[in-house]
């Protein structure tokens, strides 16, 4: 952080062409680094690692521009290139994979030798170019209409770029933008348009589609004719569990049951005697189970009942 | 109040001749103060969200609990470091670094207060004015980025892959609004420099001039931080941790400081661009001097804390949203207002220079009746369509909806009535049935 700082506030206020001492400091600790990012971005094996060499390339590259008296230039190649453009290169080598190496077969007879000659040849032209203007001439651009006095230049830029040149730049703006359309009438073109199906057609097809076999049913174990809750659940002997009569269910309230409790008592012999002995269990007054609810286990409601048996056999 | 705002470039000539013990005061102080308010934005996140639950938060260590987080920060330095096999051995390291310098790194340009004394030397509360200082905060939050993205991919697991990837599109997106919604500022204000835009909010703040770019920089500034509802690069319920979930120990917190000190500065922007920075707010301002000296600080700190409160807010209130509606907002809705509202107020700063006010009242008055003429014009939308079938389905274990239950045989229901008449003969349980009725 303070290193970064001081670079920001130490942005030379001379209008001149000499270095300041900041500047040379920043310029040997960052010329260095982006060098020396080049060359790793060039020697290393792994891709990711090569954008990474590159990103410090841009970031020293960036920072050195904040120094020459060009803060919006060099905060624009920090956004642009390391922010957006590199992180779309990252984000693309991300998805290739961490184990995903280049091939060292050669493909093309004789391309290395090819590659090094145009290289040599185009740092020596790029150095020849940039030495020229070394010698030639002192800094133009720089003084109290440019520098940190205009405000970073940014009037001057916008007014060269929306005024005098507004055509290129219109023009090259709608190239960027017919190429990504294209781009993307490319990835989409072969696919057939998929209709936004809604949440309501999206639930008809879970319940009747193909998929609708998969639901959750009873768990083993448990025989039942239906799992509605509209319909009573049966205990061991057949009878009806009074645990499982709701008196919110218009289905299954016990007036239209008694009925049925009134069948398994009389007809059905001793399961009906033990269901009935059950049903007086819980009714004797909530002794044991509560009584008042109802929501007892059926657990509870088979030792009421046992409780009850013991109770009537002393009475009979 | 100071009533002639100082020309542009001011603060930045005053800055500019700082000595370097004082830049270096100013630095340190910048460091601790953020460190310490990291510290707090813990504790109060956890006790706001905590009344929002109607429970106490942490309330043990220290008055009010305020030392609860630097316990858990202690505690979180001395745990063990767990390395992943499969991990990028450089790049693992160097992930956590990336995310939290940016952090600090843009509160350089954050203007904290006007022109004080220090140690008699004349200058600024603000570490370095930079002339783009706007595009220094954007750049730094784009590097922070790096921190994230590379986070998941040197953990060598599937999920931070996963978030990692997440984020990167996400910031990438919720970048371009927040680039939108700041040029509306820069336009009004004429400089990208954050001195001179606080300076620019003298005679009125940006949030009632830009309204529109004040909301879209409120969304996209949660998008940006990753924080609740847009929390999706480490969305718990989908991607374990996202992108940190391999990392653990102070790798872990470094991360845990990127992500509240990035709040903490997007709101201090947020203060900076649209409340006036350390302008004192409407009533007090009538107060004269109220503008000056350390006193704004109070004001500074006071509007991030309400935007730090709004992050918290959110947080305990909303759900996390599904990535492509996530998506879809940012692309379908942010930028193209934000491109829109862009259109409009360039036009009008025209027209400001062409035209006079009652002019532009005008025509806007003919645009908007233009406008909404042009919507009673629409057609009405047509009703949702009724299903005619309600989704009875076979084989799967709901009630059917059109369930009607058959009424009870009358044999039976003479039965219990004659039951329920003569209990002696109807025997013992029926009568015990009967008053368990009557119980219920």
């Amino acid at each position: 952080m303070s290193a970064a700082g001081l670079v920001l506030s130490a942005a030379p206020v001379t209008g001149g062409g000499e270095m300041t001492t900041g500047e040379a400091v920043v310029f040997w600790i960052l010329g260095p680094l982006a060098l020396a990012g080049g060359l790793g971005m060039i020697f290393s094996r792994n891709a990711v690692h090569s954008a990474l060499w590159l990103v410090m390339t841009m970031l020293s590259l960036g920072v050195l521009y904040v120094v020459q008296q060009a803060p919006f230039l060099g905060v624009t190649q920090i956004i642009v290139y390391t922010g957006a453009i590199m992180m779309l290169f990252v984000f693309v080598l991300m998805m290739v994979g961490r184990d995903a190496s280049d091939s060292l077969v050669e493909v093309l007879r004789g391309q290395r030798l090819a590659a090094a000659v145009l290289g040599v040849g185009l740092g020596g032209l790029a150095v020849a170019a940039v030495a020229d203007t070394l010698t030639a001439g002192g800094p133009v651009g720089l003084g109290p209409g440019y520098g940190p006095e205009a405000r970073g230049n940014v009037v001057l830029l916008g007014s060269s770029i929306f005024l005098d040149y507004v055509l290129a730049v219109a023009l090259s703006s709608f190239l960027l933008t017919a190429a990504a359309l294209g781009a993307l009438v490319y990835a989409f073109a072969g696919r057939p348009r998929r209709a936004a199906s809604s949440q309501r057609a999206r639930v008809t097809e879970r319940l009747r589609g193909p998929l609708s076999g998969y639901g959750s049913r009873s768990g083993p174990g448990v025989f039942a004719t239906a799992d509605s809750v509209a319909t009573p659940a049966l205990l061991p002997d057949g009878s009806v569990a009074p645990a499982s009569l709701s008196n919110i269910i218009e289905a299954t309230r016990r007036e239209r049951l008694d009925a049925d409790i009134a069948d398994v008592q009389s007809e059905s012999g001793p399961a009906g005697d033990v269901d009935a002995r059950a049903l007086r269990g819980d009714g004797d007054g909530g002794g044991e189970s509560g009584g008042d609810s109802g929501a007892g286990s059926t657990h509870d409601r088979l030792s009421a009942g046992d409780h009850g048996s013991t109770e009537s056999e002393t009475t009979r | 109040m100071n009533p002639v705002p100082p020309p542009p470039g001011y603060y930045q000539t005053l800055i500019a001749d700082d000595p370097f013990w004082l830049t270096l005061i100013k630095v340190v102080i910048v460091f601790a103060a953020l460190m310490l308010v990291t510290l707090f934005m813990i504790w109060f996140e956890r006790r706001v969200v905590g009344r929002m639950q109607q429970r106490p938060g942490p309330n043990w260590n220290g008055p009010f609990g305020l030392l609860q987080s630097l316990a858990d920060g202690l505690k979180l330095a001395f745990k063990e470091d767990v390395l992943p096999a499969a991990r990028d051995r450089a790049v693992f390291f160097l992930a956590p670094v990336l995310s939290v310098v940016p952090a600090f790194v843009a509160w350089s340009v954050i203007p904290l207060g006007p022109e004080v004394s220090i140690f008699g030397e004349a200058t600024a509360l603000q570490l370095t004015d930079v002339p783009v200082g706007i595009l220094v905060v954007l750049a730094c939050s784009s590097v922070g980025v790096y921190g994230i993205v590379l986070a998941g991919w040197a953990s060598g697991s599937p999920y931070p892959l996963l978030g990692s990837l997440r984020s990167a599109a996400q910031v990438i997106s919720y970048e371009l609004a927040l680039g939108l919604s700041i040029i509306g500022v820069v336009l009004y204000a004429g400089s990208l420099s954050t001195a001179d835009i606080v300076s620019a909010q003298q005679t009125g703040w940006y949030i009632w001039l830009l309204p529109v770019s004040f909301l879209i920089f409120a969304v996209s500034m949660v998008g940006e931080t990753n924080r609740a509802p847009f929390d999706l690069p480490e969305a718990e319920s989908e991607l374990v941790g996202g992108f940190h979930t391999e990392y653990s120990s102070l790798k872990f917190a470094l991360f845990f400081l990127a992500e509240y000190v990035n709040m903490v500065t997007l709101s201090a922007v947020a203060t900076t661009l649209f409340l006036g920075g350390w302008m004192a707010p409407w009533p007090l301002s009538l107060i004269p001097g109220v503008n000056e000296g350390w006193l704004p600080l109070l004001w500074f700190f006071g509007k991030t804390l309400a935007f730090l409160f709004v992050y918290v807010w959110l947080r305990g209130t909303l759900p996390r949203q599904r990535y492509d509606q996530f998506m879809r907002l940012g692309w379908k809705l942010l930028i193209p207002v934000g491109l829109l509202w862009l259109v409009l107020v360039a036009a009008l700063r025209v027209l400001r220079t062409e035209l006079t006010t009652g002019q532009i009242l005008i025509a806007g008055g003919v645009a908007l009746v233009v406008l909404v003429g042009a919507a009673l014009l629409l057609p009405d939308q047509a009703p949702p369509e009724e299903d005619p079938e309600p989704p009875v389905v076979a084989d799967y274990p709901v009630p059917p909806l059109d369930l009607a239950v058959p009424p009870t045989p009358k044999r039976r229901r003479r039965a219990v009535t004659a039951a329920r008449e003569e209990p002696e003969q109807g025997g013992e349980t029926v009568t015990a049935g009967a008053s368990r009725e009557g119980d219920r």
